[in-house]
């Protein structure tokens, strides 16, 4: 029989929909090579069991009486980044905070997925509040990325990127505040998409930095990104930064990139993301992608987006003074941790002592960083002239985009790096996300889509395609042609079979 | 010289409820100042012209009519509460001792 994990969500929801096989099946496959190697991987803080067969009994039993799918990946399974709620099962944002919180309500994306007939397998690992570039900062341990376990794989989405190269489940979410889906979907292979800021809604997303943070699709094919984003896509009264706008049309732009053909797109290369701090095998995977869009019919030129280079910088004051705000609701009266309750101290002394052990290294720098970039005095110097900066980065996506369809560049600077690496030096984490952070302050789409290995380390590596707002559909196209012509990646994994305790 | 000093990490971790320990102002104070320094560049670029932006979609508000909706209730609110009493939040005192 065939291994139903090592199948695309589109395949696999074929076969559901034929009745050759069933939801029930694809699910128990998918929880048994969850028991078998996540041991070894740790993608998952909870698997819900019980929730995901329920969840497939109720499609097989919709299709068994001659119902028409939900949706075309009705009876698929997924890992639920653990950002999102979920309605009586565990979310804890990868932290003690929130250690034993059951959310009383559902995300708008679980509630879509539980609409669509998707199949939750479980909540996935991730940097704890999504802040950090390696799924390190989880206060359940670090999640191992497939491809070798002694190296990362990218963050703070580490969990659902590792989930779908370990074949644990071929759809997954994630969501993305400076790079969370696209770096860690580069650095093992798969395909990770940022969608248009205010394109899916954030109502239930555990805010992080509010004007950034976009939830989107992860999968091992583009084609399979395309269905997840048409599920969860789409205006919500429930989130007041939520387009009114159709979505726009992915599937069809990925099923029309399928036909190898990009004739009349202009493909620019952002000149500033190369040179220095790139690793060779990483610049040399670009430029071969880059040839390869040449041949599939694009017109490559190379332009200038001088202002880039600050988008680092201006994001690590915008989203500290985003998060400072932000996390203040953790205060330890209504929900989560609460420590020291004892009597002897007042609220606010339980409220810093509960903050101080609930929250780790990284967290805590990021709120004290944005309570002084938000002080008066220090306000016009640091958060002031970051907002300017998003201005300037915003201009320079305009008139590239004058000129060109879509941007491309690396998705991020090296291959995964190892564990431990980088974790006592914040700046040297934060060059992660280099690349993927113009997208978020300018609220456009973008993409990671696999480019195959580094030739110097045979670890994969990503290319970023990058759109303007409301045209997720070009990245979905281009994505779709260059993936057929580079051809399979995932089936060069090392084999995780039998690495369980 | 630094941009931030160690007595100044001590109050913006009162400020932010943060009881970090004498270990942590030490290692965070260091850390704070690396940063500060890298992000400090976004001055070079920040001239008085360019308008701010705090979003990236414009945003104007948004009315609904004020009409009674299902929501939470009284227990799904408190059910991850660290404590409650007689349906309410319990919380520890407001004052302290010397008030």
């Amino acid at each position: 029989m065939t291994d139903l994990t090592r199948l695309t969500a589109s395949e696999l929801a074929a076969k559901i929909h034929k009745q050759e096989i069933t939801s029930v099946e694809a699910t128990k496959a998918h929880l048994d090579r969850i028991a078998e190697v996540d041991g070894a991987v740790n993608a998952f803080l909870h698997v819900d069991t019980e929730g995901a067969l329920a969840a497939a009994r109720k499609v097989d039993g919709d299709l068994a009486e001659g119902r028409e799918p939900v949706s075309p990946i009705a009876g698929v399974p997924l890992a639920l980044k653990d950002v999102l709620t979920t309605k009586g099962v565990p979310t804890t944002c990868g932290s003690k905070t929130l250690e034993n919180w059951l959310p009383p309500y559902d995300a708008t994306v679980t509630r879509r997925l539980r609409e669509a007939g998707v199949v939750i397998l479980g909540k996935t690992n991730m940097d704890e509040f999504a802040m950090g570039s390696s799924t390190e900062n989880s206060a359940y341990g670090p999640t191992r990325n497939p491809w070798d376990r002694e190296r990362i794989p990218g963050g703070s989405g580490g969990g659902s990127s590792a989930s779908l190269a370990a074949f644990e489940a071929p759809l997954a979410i994630g969501t993305d505040t400076g790079g969370s889906i696209r770096q860690p979907a580069a650095v093992t292979g798969t395909v990770g998409v940022k969608p248009t800021y205010g394109g899916v809604s954030r109502y239930g997303l555990v805010a992080f930095s509010s004007s950034l943070d976009q939830a989107g699709p992860c999968a091992r094919s583009v084609l399979d990104a395309a269905l997840l984003h048409e599920v969860i896509a789409g205006h919500d009264p429930m989130d007041s930064t939520s387009i009114d706008a159709p979505v726009p049309p992915v599937v069809t732009a990925a099923r029309a990139g399928l036909k190898g053909d990009l004739t009349g797109v202009k493909v620019g290369v952002v000149a500033e993301f190369s040179g220095e701090g790139y690793q060779p095998g990483v610049q040399r995977s670009f430029e071969a992608a880059v040839a390869q869009l040449k041949d599939l019919g694009a017109e490559v030129v190379e332009v200038s987006c001088p202002n880039f280079t600050y988008a680092l910088p201006a994001y690590y004051l915008i989203a500290p003074s985003e998060c400072s705000s932000n996390l203040a609701r953790f205060d330890a009266m209504r929900y989560g941790l609460r420590v020291a309750d004892d009597g002897t101290h007042s609220a606010e002394e339980v409220m810093s002592l509960t903050r101080e052990a609930g929250f780790g290294a990284e967290v805590k720098r990021r709120i004290m960083l944005g309570t002084y970039a938000l002080s008066s005095g220090y306000y016009d110097a640091y958060y002031g002239s970051a907002q300017k900066v998003r201005t300037l980065i915003t201009r320079d996506f305009s008139a590239a985009f004058e000129k060109v369809d879509v941007l491309v560049s690396p998705t991020t600077p090296t291959t995964a790096f190892k564990i431990g690496e980088r974790v006592d030096d914040p700046l040297a984490m934060y060059l992660a996300d280099l690349c993927t952070i113009p997208a978020n302050l300018a609220g456009n789409a973008a993409m990671s889509v696999p480019s195959g290995l580094s030739d110097e380390d045979g670890l994969p590596v990503g290319l970023q395609i990058m759109a303007p707002a409301l045209a997720d559909d070009r990245l979905y196209r281009v994505g779709a042609a260059y993936e057929v012509a580079r051809g399979p990646l995932l089936d060069r994994i090392p084999e995780l079979k039998g690495v369980s305790a | 010289m630094s941009n931030i000093s160690r007595d100044e990490v001590a109050h913006l971790a009162k400020l932010a409820r943060l009881a970090v320990t004498e270990k942590e102002l030490d290692v965070f104070a260091g850390q704070l100042d690396q940063i500060l320094d890298a992000v400090a560049k976004v001055g070079e670029v920040a001239a008085d012209d360019i308008p701010p932006t705090s979003h990236a979609v414009p945003l104007t508000n948004v009315f609904r009519a004020d009409e009674i909706r299902p929501s939470l209730s009284q227990e799904q609110a408190l059910s991850g509460a660290p404590a409650a009493e007689e349906g309410r939040f319990r919380v520890p005192r407001i004052l302290g001792e010397e008030q």
